[in-house]
């Protein structure tokens, strides 16, 4: 067996790790063991930010597929890789370029992906426009399943007029 | 109070007393993290870009509006401190370890709003754009997070806080995202301790969505029987459940603390008496203390004084003690560096001041005024220390 971690030396080891409940198992060669030793033993104390690296990045707990590492975010060019680092984001803009990665993530450290709290003052129109456009969304699934097709489309024709309000 | 007055004197205003709770309590934190929409994080800006947001914050602090609620709230820039400065606002609690230690960014690039009453501070570029923290004395969560949350209402007037209509406020780190709100409680629990029952009520927290920390948060030691609770989750619940939240598990605490020392008192009350006296007596008395020994005698008198065992310094002067005894007080009031037994012997000499200032006798013995007058008392002891 070739060792896990480097996929060159044959793996001699039967290596565990726990992070965050999370148990992972690999075979690796004595060198990439030591290190991986060395990582918890050694090296800086495990804070949140190598927490969330090691949730996030590439090689860790699958959230990432690796060949996707090098994703970047269009505003400020921060990769995949880098943020498995730092488990800091670059700017606003990665929670809209990472979206569907971090949901895992934010579901893992909040139990939720959806904000309830406090909105500002020049966001609220909007805000309150996309909680209806979602409230209607609802109530048109609703009709659908209850075969109300008129009730269904006058509901659709509400939501396409408030979507070009927010557009 | 100025920045010169807050690096000088020991006192602050969370340390107070006469808020409520404080026998258990001795202060409530709320900060909101909020990030400038259209800037990188402060670990990927530009100086440039850092300067930018320190000029952009500077200017909303300097709103009609703002002024008009908390003052004149000067921005300081961490460079225009000397290092010894920077700490001892870390050991007031009015900036994080955080902010200093993260050497990516510049200090020039950093800076700090301190309203003159120090219940408003705002860091600038720390690990996001700006840290808006209010320290109240007590447990006085709701008023502490409702200041937070004017200050940061009356700042979205000029600011143009990175939001998402889905997951809120935008931070540096996803775990603030969201409301970004982190309440926290430092709560003292000496009885709990001496019991051994600490660990099981603060296991039974964590399982609340709740964390404990030691006294200068992540990371740090829980030295003077003084722990950190705050909430873990910032999204997806709204601000006022996450105050509720941490408010009634802090209150269970609260019984629990306070039922484990009248546990004490009735089951060992001469034990418990010896402890907390001689405890005074070495604050009273002793030349050279060392840092952790200070901390825990000061625990040990403010339990006796808050159980009426003692007729010590009443809490307020106890925690100022504890910025007293602290590294960089001791190196900002004598002036220059020290060798350990100097520090020892320094922190002792302060701290007979202000203890023989602030005592009187064993309230069983017919006790002593108040304030003592005793001729030891210098200009150190004078300071903030007087009864409001």
């Amino acid at each position: 067996m070739i060792c896990e971690r480097c996929k060159q030396q044959p793996a001699s080891v039967h290596y565990t790790e726990v992070i965050n409940n999370q148990k992972r198992q690999m075979y690796l060669c004595p060198g990439c063991a030591e290190e991986a030793q060395k990582a918890f033993d050694l090296g800086a104390p495990l804070n949140l930010h190598n927490l969330l690296a090691g949730l996030m990045g590439p090689g860790g707990v699958k959230e990432v597929p690796e060949d996707e590492a090098e994703f970047l975010c269009e505003t400020c060019g921060l990769s995949g890789a880098a943020f498995g680092q730092s488990g800091l984001l670059g700017c606003g803009g990665c929670y809209q370029y990472f979206g569907e990665r971090l949901e895992p993530l934010l579901k893992r450290i909040h139990g939720s992906i959806r904000h309830t709290g406090k909105v500002p003052q020049r966001s609220r129109n909007k805000y309150l426009l996309i909680q209806e456009v979602d409230r209607l969304r609802a109530q048109m699934r609703e009709a659908v399943e209850d075969e109300e097709f008129e009730r269904a489309a006058a509901l659709r024709d509400a939501i396409r007029d408030l979507q070009q309000r927010l557009a | 109070m100025s920045m010169r007055n807050t690096l000088q004197s020991p006192y602050s205003q969370w340390m107070d007393d006469d808020a409520p709770e404080t026998d258990v309590v001795i202060s409530s934190r709320a900060r909101l993290a909020r990030s400038l929409a259209g800037y990188p994080f402060p670990h990927r800006s530009s100086p440039e870009q850092a300067e930018q947001v320190i000029q952009a914050v500077n200017l909303a602090v300097r709103h009609a509006e703002f002024r008009a609620r908390f003052g004149d709230a000067e921005l300081t820039r961490m460079t225009e401190l000397s290092p010894v400065d920077r700490w001892i606002l870390v050991e007031k609690h009015l900036i994080s370890p955080g902010f200093l230690k993260n050497t990516e960014s510049s200090f020039e690039c950093k800076g700090l709003v301190l309203t003159p009453d120090e219940r408003l501070s705002i860091m600038v570029n720390e690990e996001d754009h700006l840290r808006v923290q209010c320290l109240f004395p007590g447990l006085q969560l709701e008023a502490a997070a409702g200041t937070a949350d004017e200050a940061d209402s009356l700042l979205e007037k000029t600011l143009d806080f990175a939001f998402s209509d889905r997951i809120g406020y935008l931070t540096a780190c996803p775990t603030n995202v969201g409301t970004g709100l982190r309440t926290s409680v430092m709560v003292h629990l000496p009885a709990l301790v001496l019991f051994g029952q600490v660990k099981e009520v603060l296991t039974t927290v964590s399982r609340l969505g709740l964390t404990v920390r030691g006294l200068f948060g992540e990371g740090t030691d829980a030295v003077g029987n003084l722990f950190q609770v705050s909430n873990q989750v910032t999204l997806g619940h709204r601000e006022s459940e996450i105050i509720d939240n941490l408010a009634s598990v802090t209150r269970h605490v609260i019984e629990q603390e306070r039922s484990a020392r009248q546990q004490l008192v009735r089951q060992m009350p001469v034990v418990l008496r010896d402890r907390v006296g001689r405890a005074l007596g070495i604050l009273k008395h002793a030349h050279t203390l060392g840092v952790e020994e200070a901390m825990r005698l000061i625990s040990d008198v403010r339990l006796g004084v808050t159980a009426g065992l003692l007729k010590g310094p009443p809490s307020r002067v106890l925690l100022e003690l504890m910025v007293v005894t602290r590294p960089s007080y001791l190196v900002k009031t004598s002036g220059r560096e020290l060798s350990p037994p100097q520090w020892d012997e320094l922190r002792a000499t302060l701290v007979r001041k202000l203890v023989n200032a602030h005592s009187g006798g064993d309230p069983e013995e017919g006790g002593s005024p108040e304030e003592g007058d005793s001729p030891e008392e210098g200009e150190k002891g004078e300071e903030g220390g007087q009864s409001p």
